[in-house]
């Protein structure tokens, strides 16, 4: 099992610990990961906001990067706005003869043709699907049994293509999750919106929807997520929604890799937790008492040997 | 991204037969309202979902394009998900930018300009530049909104300090990952359509 890579640009600057964390976890379970060479920009939700040729030529480039590359393995993509781009263009391609001729012929300025025959996988798909818990399960040296976790999905990932979970009660998560030893936090909103790019255009409706997700998730010792655009806008609006609102207390944010490399006892520098935004003291030290219980259960353990 | 001119100046709606195109896709519409009642950001919307498709159907462009529904679509794709006809009502949404943005429609120049230098960068340099979009956006904003900046200062700051985003020149010269024969390419062809 081996896949091709397509971190996107968020990776490689405001969610670098969800490069760090996925190239870990991946490396971990034995699963080589091959970057594109080369790619750019999938045109975010920017592209499809401006130009319907651009919104399918820009995540086109790297799928005939792929092809070029590697036919017979799979696209990996973490970014659930990334991946839905690139799985949007390859159905487009797929399915309509005249889009693919007239997406060619702008992909011709760069010499790159695409047939569409490359597959594109979210991160979560390949750990649910492929992996599985059981495989994940193997990898865990340290128990997080001392953790409640909220798994949020977002919605790209799920929707419009309902690929590897229920689009309106995902459940993919949990075993993983389950997997480490931690618990899950009962909620319903783990598909629901976080506001995306209006953080930036329309912050009061965004820091409503926020608002509600963070509400929802007390109780939880951290919210898990998927894409780098749901962590961003959990994470880095807390306090502004502390004072607007005053009944949110502060939540601990990582991705979901981040989670699976702590109980895979990877350190905090390979997994970029010094990067998150909103990694708490509580959180800190529920994972303090997490290593430590483990410590003693491995000392008892060979004290009866 | 560069408007027409021409367009550009123009204050006026366009005709409604400019629409003709989200009419095909959404003629099928029994307005249920299941798109309303689906949309995260309904509450924030002048009209709803449901009523912005009879707009559309009716070619009320006026009414269209003084609202702010479209604008406030996050691309969730529930209503696309839910819609009983299966009409690809996000996709809908997204042509209506799309007009916005073409026209460069004074009262969506918050949402239009954010994506318009977006696309810019990318253009320029083929993967994002965080510092060097959003200043570009901020310098745009700066006549209508100059405060606009401070809402973002404190997560700037821990941004850079945590290395996640570069000070960077906002006026550097394209990269070698520059995407501008494939913007010229798909400008042309569209503006031949």
């Amino acid at each position: 099992m081996s896949y091709l890579y397509y971190p996107g640009c968020s990776l490689t600057g405001t969610a670098k610990e969800y490069d760090l964390a996925t190239r870990a976890v991946m490396d971990a379970m034995g699963v080589p990961l091959t970057e594109l060479d080369e790619w750019t920009c999938c045109g975010a939700s920017a592209a499809e906001a401006c130009s319907d040729l651009l919104a399918l030529a820009l995540p086109a480039i790297n799928l005939a990067i792929a092809e070029k590359m590697d036919r017979t393995q799979d696209v990996l993509v973490p970014c659930s706005a990334c991946y839905l781009n690139l799985k949007k263009a390859n159905e487009a391609l797929r399915q309509d003869t005249k889009t693919r001729a007239r997406v060619n012929t702008v992909l011709a300025e760069k010499d790159l043709t695409l047939e569409g025959t490359v597959g594109v996988r979210h991160l979560l798909d390949v750990l649910a699907t492929d992996l599985g818990a059981e495989a994940i399960r193997a990898q865990v040296k340290v128990d997080l049994s001392h953790l409640t976790i909220a798994p949020y999905y977002g919605c790209q990932c799920l929707r419009p293509y309902p690929v590897f979970d229920d689009p309106e009660e995902p459940r993919s998560m949990e075993p993983l999750i389950r997997a480490t030893g931690a618990r899950i936090h009962p909620w319903q909103m783990g598909a629901k919106c976080c506001g995306a790019s209006h953080m930036n255009t329309k912050m009061e409706v965004a820091l409503e929807l926020v608002h509600a997700i963070l509400q929802a998730a007390r109780g939880a010792d951290a919210i898990v997520t998927v894409c780098p655009m749901c962590q961003m806008n959990l994470e880095a609006y807390q306090n502004k929604i502390a004072r607007r609102y005053g009944d949110v207390a502060e939540m601990s944010i990582l991705y979901l890799p981040q989670l699976l490399g702590m109980a895979f006892g990877l350190s905090d520098e390979t997994l970029g937790l010094g990067l998150n935004l909103a990694v708490n003291d509580h959180f800190r030290s529920q994972c303090m008492a997490a290593n430590f219980f483990r410590t003693e259960e491995i000392e008892r353990k060979e004290s009866r040997l | 991204m560069n408007p027409s001119p021409s367009r550009r100046e123009s204050g006026a709606h366009p005709a409604p037969e400019a629409l003709q195109a989200i009419k095909d896709k959404i003629k099928a519409c029994i307005q249920c309202g299941t798109c309303s009642a689906s949309c995260p950001n309904e509450f924030a919307m002048d009209l709803t979902p449901r009523k912005l498709w009879r707009m559309v159907l009716m070619g009320e462009t006026e009414a269209i394009f003084t609202s702010q529904t479209f604008t406030l679509c996050s691309a969730c794709y529930n209503c696309t998900l839910r819609c009983p006809r299966g009409l690809p009502l996000t996709e809908a949404m997204h042509d209506l930018k799309q007009m916005a943005f073409r026209g460069q429609m004074a009262r969506y120049k918050p949402s239009t300009a954010f994506y318009g230098h977006f696309m810019n960068t990318i253009r320029r340099h083929g993967r994002i530049r965080e510092t060097e979009f959003i200043s570009r956006y901020f310098m745009t904003m700066a006549p209508s909104k100059p405060m606009l900046p401070l809402s973002y200062t404190g997560l700037g700051f821990r941004l850079l300090r945590k290395g996640k985003m570069a000070i960077e020149y906002p006026f550097a010269a394209p990269g070698k990952r520059s995407l501008e024969k494939i913007f010229q390419k798909a400008e042309s062809m569209e503006a031949s359509k």
